[in-house]
């Protein structure tokens, strides 16, 4: 089991490092927060295969933070390129 | 028993996250790029969540729901994300001059 843990994590850091290049390369807005979003969710699942190989559920509770704060940064992003201002 | 069906849950589940951001890299238009990420944060999520109740449930051998929480998180605001995003995209298109429909735009 520890193996498939370690392929699954490969397969996510290979995952997030797509996100990234996405993220550094564009071309426009939309697409940037779109590649921040997917980073956070994989940056998600890989906290989850971290706390199956420790065995602690400590790693639960930080997979749930990145889970809250990303959905609030990325509707915050999406709102400011609707219409230039977050909190109207 | 429980070790194998971990092993395959989180690998379904991880493998579905990489071919989403692989989506992310390879497709051409922004709208066809929004796509594939949904199938990590939804199914990707869904599999690895399932895997690790599985694997608490059975080491703690009492049951272990919690991660429900981020399942269901993900599942209300997946949609909400992904509507704003092409929401204000197309907005941007539409106030630039674009034709969203063009395949050949970035």
């Amino acid at each position: 089991m520890n193996a498939a843990l370690v392929i699954a994590q490969v397969l996510l850091a290979l995952a997030m490092a797509f996100a990234v290049y996405r993220l550094l390369r564009g071309p426009r807005a939309q697409d940037r927060v779109l590649a921040l979003d997917t980073l956070y969710v994989n940056a998600l699942i890989l906290m989850l295969t971290v706390g199956m190989r420790t065995g602690s559920t400590l790693y639960f509770e930080a997979a749930l933070a990145i889970g809250m704060l990303g959905f609030v940064a990325t509707v915050a992003l999406a709102k400011f390129l609707l219409r230039g201002e977050v909190i109207e | 028993m429980t070790q194998i069906a971990v092993s395959a849950l989180v690998l379904a589940g991880a493998l579905l996250a990489f071919l989403g951001s692989l989506g992310l890299l390879k497709l051409k238009t922004f709208y066809e790029r929004v796509h594939p990420p949904t199938m990590g944060t939804t199914l990707g999520t869904g599999l690895v969540l399932l895997g690790s109740i599985v694997f608490f449930t059975v080491q703690e051998s009492r049951p272990v729901l919690h991660e429900l929480l981020i399942a269901a998180f993900m599942t209300i605001t997946t949609p909400v994300t992904y509507m704003l995003l092409v929401r204000a995209a197309l907005y941007r298109d539409q106030s630039e001059g674009r034709d969203p429909s063009d395949r050949a735009a970035p």
